[in-house]
């Protein structure tokens, strides 16, 4: 968990870091805790990992909200699985950014105040059942459709940590559209409540890419690092093709009437998106923003004094040394948490709205 | 329902079926809220394996959905314990503690069951996970021993219950032994609590009902506003599928 820098050495001696990191990333090798990274390079993965892991933790809020109204027990079971995976995911990931020499609280404290961003779809309200069917099939379809990519990303931790959550991810998505087909096969009712979910999940899902390349500030940069592989748009165009088979198939229309098949590219061509409404909901204006982050702070805050208890209570089971080595406070939270080392000065540069939607 | 509701409610399995899903269902009340992430995947997880229980026993005796979500309160027989509002982490704690150790020793003496036998470790891990909170919120910070301390005094007047012999049940032909029951967990549940810095409270085992209120659909004022959650989309769409 320690990351070893080199010294504070001469200009050549960073040279030599840099030239061995360098040669690392384009043979594809895999960079790893311990080995030499620019700054910037550790910067740009400890938000992104961090924003990844914030927006599984706050993914669980809109799926949630239908555990308690889940219409059968089989369904009632898949969605209590599934956020039970959501929560299994935020902490793999906390776990890959530790690794980078941030610790979880530090994390979470930028999340609680809004200095670090999580998946702006997660600020649309889940209005009726059909929409945990939605977000399975087409927001979880989009985050694999970004993640199967990062499963060869060149930072190992996150790299093996995309590829168990991935695994899970296409078994959510798979049952996502079941249950969509369910609804669309059943009776009218059902079938309209389905459609009314894709009309309203469609957009905001293909904004989950994050803006078109010709606006994306960082992706050059990422995919030169071969943190990103694949361009925003190239990903979105993907999840597009994938996805029209796929609505037809459920009996299902996608809201664009624009969408159409171009036999020269051999890709669905689709409709403008509302970029004003991607920029406003990252701004913290969409329909879910202060209710999500108050949830999670009232959670969290709400949850100090467990967290304080578990605290004391290991204090009472230590040595006498290593209590008054320890001290009281900086262990407090360390203790439920469990083995986060705050090694390193904060290294994140705060949110940069631009990037790509971290999920 | 039909005629045989009323041999079908009389069963055992079904009140040990409506103990695992209501306490599944308030358990799953806690996604999202939980005070560290690890209990997100903890409180899930033994939520899950209460609603494996429930619709194990409800595959014994008909169909799961039709049990859970088309029954009124006065035809479930879970016991109250389960029932009641999570409270803070305390309270869900010392009922889960509670239950958790009624429900090993009970399906520990149900050998004859293929589903206890499973339950039974399931079980064990809840009730492992119940101990070790009470122990460090009981011996933790003064606020949280508070805490504990009147999560255990709230609770206690439903315990009575878990002790009222539900009829019919049986281990190999016999009745299950239900004093033995009492004994062990009275024994355990005083050096838990004990261990935890708590005191076993000396007020009554039961409610102003009378025991086993619960086992005989006598509810308590939230379980109805809790069902009318769980069972409303469901009875919204007579027939479908889901």
């Amino acid at each position: 968990m320690t990351t070893v820098l080199p010294e504070q050495g001469t200009d050549a001696e960073a040279q030599e870091f840099q030239r061995a990191f360098d040669t690392a990333v384009a043979a594809d090798e895999r960079i790893e805790p311990r080995d030499w990274m620019p700054d910037d390079y550790r910067a740009t993965l400890v938000r992104q990992i961090a924003q990844h892991a914030h927006s599984e933790i706050i993914g669980m809020q809109p799926e949630a909200n239908w555990i308690t109204r889940a219409p059968s027990l089989r369904r009632k079971a898949i969605l209590l699985a599934k956020v039970q995976d959501e929560a299994g995911h935020g902490l793999y990931l906390y776990s890959a950014a530790e690794t980078l020499g941030v610790n979880r609280e530090e994390l979470l404290e930028k999340l609680h105040s809004g200095r670090q961003k999580y998946s702006s779809i997660f600020n649309y309200p889940t209005l009726t059942w059909a929409d945990v069917g939605a977000i399975g099939w087409l927001v979880d379809g989009a985050a694999i459709t970004n993640q199967v990519p990062l499963c060869r990303c060149s930072y190992g931790p996150y790299a093996r940590a995309m590829v168990r959550v991935c695994k899970e991810e296409s078994f959510h998505q798979r049952q996502g559209y079941e249950l969509l087909l369910e609804l669309s096969r059943g009776t009218e009712a059902q079938h309209a409540m389905a459609q009314d979910a894709v009309d309203r999940w469609w957009w905001p899902s293909l904004m989950m890419f994050g803006p078109p390349d010709d606006e994306s500030a960082h992706s050059a940069q990422s995919m030169a690092w071969k943190i990103k592989r694949h361009s925003n748009d190239e990903l979105r165009q993907r999840f597009v093709d994938i996805c029209v088979p796929q609505a037809e198939a459920l009996g299902l229309t996608l809201p664009d009437p624009d969408l159409r098949w171009d036999t020269e590219s051999g890709h669905w061509e689709y409709g403008a998106i509302d970029w004003s409404e991607f920029k406003a909901v990252l701004r913290g204006h969409g329909p879910c923003n202060e209710q999500r982050l108050s949830q999670r702070r009232a959670a969290h805050e709400s949850g100090a004094w467990v967290r304080a208890a578990a605290s004391a209570y290991a204090r009472k089971r230590q040595p006498t040394g290593a209590r008054n080595a320890t001290g009281p406070s900086p262990a407090a939270e360390q203790h439920v948490t469990a083995g986060s080392e705050g090694g390193r000065p904060d290294t994140d540069e705060g949110p940069r709205s631009r990037e790509a939607d971290p999920r | 329902m039909t005629d045989s509701t009323a041999a079908l409610l009389a069963r055992p399995e079904l009140a040990l079926a409506d103990d695992a899903l209501v306490l599944s269902h308030r358990l799953g009340e806690w996604a999202g809220h939980a005070p560290v992430l690890e209990e997100e995947v903890a409180l899930a997880n033994i939520a899950l394996d209460l609603l494996g229980q429930a619709r194990a026993l409800y595959g014994e005796l008909g169909d799961e959905d039709e049990l859970a979500y088309l029954r009124e309160e006065r035809q479930f027989r879970n016991c109250q314990l389960t029932e009641q509002p999570n409270g803070d982490f305390a309270t869900t704690i010392v009922r889960q503690l509670f239950f958790s150790r009624w429900q090993e020793l009970l399906y520990g003496q149900l050998t004859d069951r293929p589903l206890a036998v499973k339950a039974v470790k399931e079980v064990a891990y809840h009730r492992d996970h119940a101990e070790h909170w009470t122990l460090r919120l009981g011996d933790g910070t003064p606020e949280s021993h508070e805490r504990a301390q009147r999560a255990v005094d709230d609770l206690w007047r439903y315990t009575g219950e878990l002790f009222q012999p539900l009829e019919g049940l049986t281990v190999e032909g016999h009745p299950v032994d239900w004093d033995t029951l009492r004994v062990s967990w009275d024994g355990y549940v005083a050096d838990v609590l004990d261990r935890a810095t708590l005191r076993v409270p000396e007020s009554p085992r039961q409610s102003g009902w009378r025991a086993g209120a619960g086992r005989q659909g006598l509810h308590t004022e939230s379980f109805g506003r809790m069902l009318a959650e769980m069972q409303h989309l469901h009875r919204s769409h007579p027939g479908a599928r889901w």
